[in-house]
């Protein structure tokens, strides 16, 4: 399992990755894809759809089971990452790669993991 | 094996229909351009085609079918004799009352009995499947509390480990959906549920036995709670097999539910026919019933309905072969199913827990879910891997990776149909692919070997699908 230093992570497995210019990126982490086993749709919001900390803002299906995306932040969608939509093995091939959402205007964001902090949660699991 | 376009031979053909004699007079614009792409095939042939097809199915007929959550039991054949009656298939909705006394004493009395097995006053027969009895469910909690003015009540609390038809439903309904985790046993986390409780919880829907196949013993303080602010209890009917006759979900708090007469009341299930999921309420909920209610002095419907969920009685002759399965196990034979499916559910668990890893370690009602986490951690084998191995001993395997909050599920419901001996059968079959996994777990990916067709790519067939025959011309 890959914990990339330089990401936030939530316990709803889903990491974040600050940019310079104030916006984050999201997506799912290593475990989540690992769990899910192999993609065969996402489904992700508009672009300006606002988005919620912990709540679903996009959905994710495997071939067991579909399964809610949830915000680690409260903002804007400013961009969305259209590739992964016709190849959502992207995900499962590179989680850290293949961003769902990029937010912009974030006003407020849950209570973060690190890295190591969430490869103790995944490890206590 | 060829596709029955694929046998196709142009002008061959057979003489099922007579010829017309009266003159086809139809204007242009409804007729087609090209000829459609109808298989041109002799009665023989064809007969050969759907034996061949048949042949490679598997069904109930065809062997053990432990699919949990599923509750795969064996349709007596007196049922479906029974629906064939032609006095129950050739009549109409629409004619008149007094020549449709039979039909009505069908409804009327199949209505009295569920009710007497679920503790509710009134029942609908309109939905025509469990899911679509969910919704119609939900539509009477909705009502209900438009009729209160309780405008904004609007959440339907859910746990984590709810069929995917519960909040699909609740949506459905235009309720919002407020997902409640289970506690490490399995059941409602009573803590979990008093917080999520408020004066905008419409309802609360929940599986009793749930579905890792428990019987939540807090049922009692659950409705309590839920009822406590003004939330209305439904109870899913997915798992009633395991209960009816001994426990009533009317008489434990709940509002309202669906059956799903395919399961529990042993008729044919999806594609085998029309499917029906009866609702049931209690007495302050029937004003709001849907369809045609039939009183003393004829038809009405009910004050404040719903409306109709579907045409008329909904799938009658399902409900005619419900109620010849309820007469013929009759009202000693409802609870005897309900504890022998639970007896049978027991005995797999105890002769396969040695090996085996049971999510839960308790008792089971039903059915019972193992964990192959541990199996695909140490040996890299799935509980996918698995179910193709079971495949290749003639079996059908369990339902996979259901519930989501238990990893690498099997979820494993025997009925009360199946003898000692096969279950005998199949536990042999379990603890041999489980020796085989740990002995060779690489030849466990290539499983099953000797289907008529191999291992599929589940993954191509959900990305690219192909559906459909692409002719030619």
């Amino acid at each position: 399992m890959n914990y990339p230093k330089e990401l936030f992570y939530t316990k709803s497995h889903e990491w974040l990755k600050y940019e310079e210019n104030g916006t984050a990126k999201v997506g799912i982490t290593d475990y989540a894809q690992d769990s899910l086993g192999d993609l065969v749709f996402v489904n992700l919001p508009e672009v300006e759809d606002e988005v919620n900390m912990g709540e679903s803002f996009a959905d994710v299906e495997s071939v067991k089971a579909v399964s809610d995306v949830n915000s680690p932040v409260t903002g804007t969608v400013a961009e969305i990452n259209e590739e992964i939509m016709d190849e959502p093995e992207k995900i499962n091939k590179a989680p850290y790669e293949a961003w769902l959402i990029k937010v912009a205007d974030i006003k407020d964001h849950e209570e973060l993991l690190t890295a190591d902090e969430y490869e103790a949660f995944i490890k206590e699991q | 094996m060829k596709l029955i376009f694929e046998k196709s031979y142009e002008g061959r053909g057979n003489q099922i229909f007579p010829e017309s004699d009266v003159e086809v007079v139809l204007p242009e614009s409804p007729l087609r351009a090209k000829k459609s792409h109808l298989p041109e095939i002799s009665e023989n042939e064809i007969g050969r085609h759907y034996t061949a097809l048949a042949k490679r199915a598997y069904g109930v007929s065809s062997g053990f079918y432990p699919l949990g959550s599923c509750t795969m039991k064996h349709n007596p054949k007196v049922s479906e004799k029974v629906a064939s009656n032609p006095k129950f298939v050739n009549i109409h909705p629409l004619q008149p009352i007094e020549t449709t006394e039979g039909c009505r004493e069908v409804l009327k009395r199949t209505e009295e009995y569920l009710c007497e097995i679920t503790g509710m006053d009134a029942m609908t027969f309109q939905p025509a499947a469990g899911a679509h009895g969910e919704f119609t469910g939900m539509l009477l909690i909705k009502a209900y509390h438009e009729k209160k003015g309780h405008h904004n009540r609007t959440e339907i609390i859910v746990p984590d480990s709810a069929h995917g038809t519960n909040p699909a439903s609740s949506v459905m309904a235009g309720f919002e959906i407020v997902n409640i985790k289970s506690d490490e046993n399995g059941m409602v986390d009573l803590k979990e549920l008093k917080e999520h409780l408020s004066e905008k919880t419409a309802g609360l829907m929940l599986t009793n036995p749930n579905t890792v196949g428990l019987f939540d013993n807090n049922i009692l303080k659950i409705t309590e709670m839920v009822h406590d602010v003004g939330g209305l209890c439904y109870y899913d009917g997915a798992n009633l097999n395991a209960v009816m006759g001994v426990v009533r979900p009317g008489d434990v708090g709940f509002d309202v539910t669906h059956l799903n007469i395919h399961k529990t009341f042993s008729t044919p299930h999806g594609g085998g026919g029309p499917g029906s999921g009866p609702c049931g309420c209690k007495e302050f909920l029937k004003p709001f019933l849907p369809g045609i209610r039939e009183t003393d002095h004829g038809y009405t419907t009910e004050i404040d309905t719903i409306g109709n969920v579907t045409g008329y009685y909904g799938n009658f002759l399902v409900v005619v072969k419900a109620l010849a399965y309820l007469l013929t196990i009759g009202s000693e034979g409802v609870p005897m199913a309900a504890k022998n499916a639970v007896l049978n559910a027991n005995y797999m668990m105890y002769k396969l827990k040695d090996i085996y890893d049971v999510a839960y370690d308790r008792t089971c009602m039903h059915e019972f879910v193992l964990t192959l986490e541990k199996l695909k951690e140490e040996t890299g084998v799935s509980a996918l891997d698995m179910s193709k191995m079971l495949l290749d001993y003639g079996m059908h395997p369990p339902t996979m990776y259901f519930p989501n909050i238990v990893h690498e599920a099997l979820m494993i419901e025997p009925t009360e149909t199946e003898s000692k001996e096969v279950l005998d059968d199949a536990i042999l079959i379990f603890r041999k692919i489980y020796e085989d996994a740990v002995a060779n777990p690489d030849k466990t990916h290539e499983a099953p070997n000797s289907t008529p067709v191999g291992r599929l790519d589940e993954v191509q067939a959900a990305r690219k699908p192909v559906l459909r025959y692409e002719f030619k011309s």
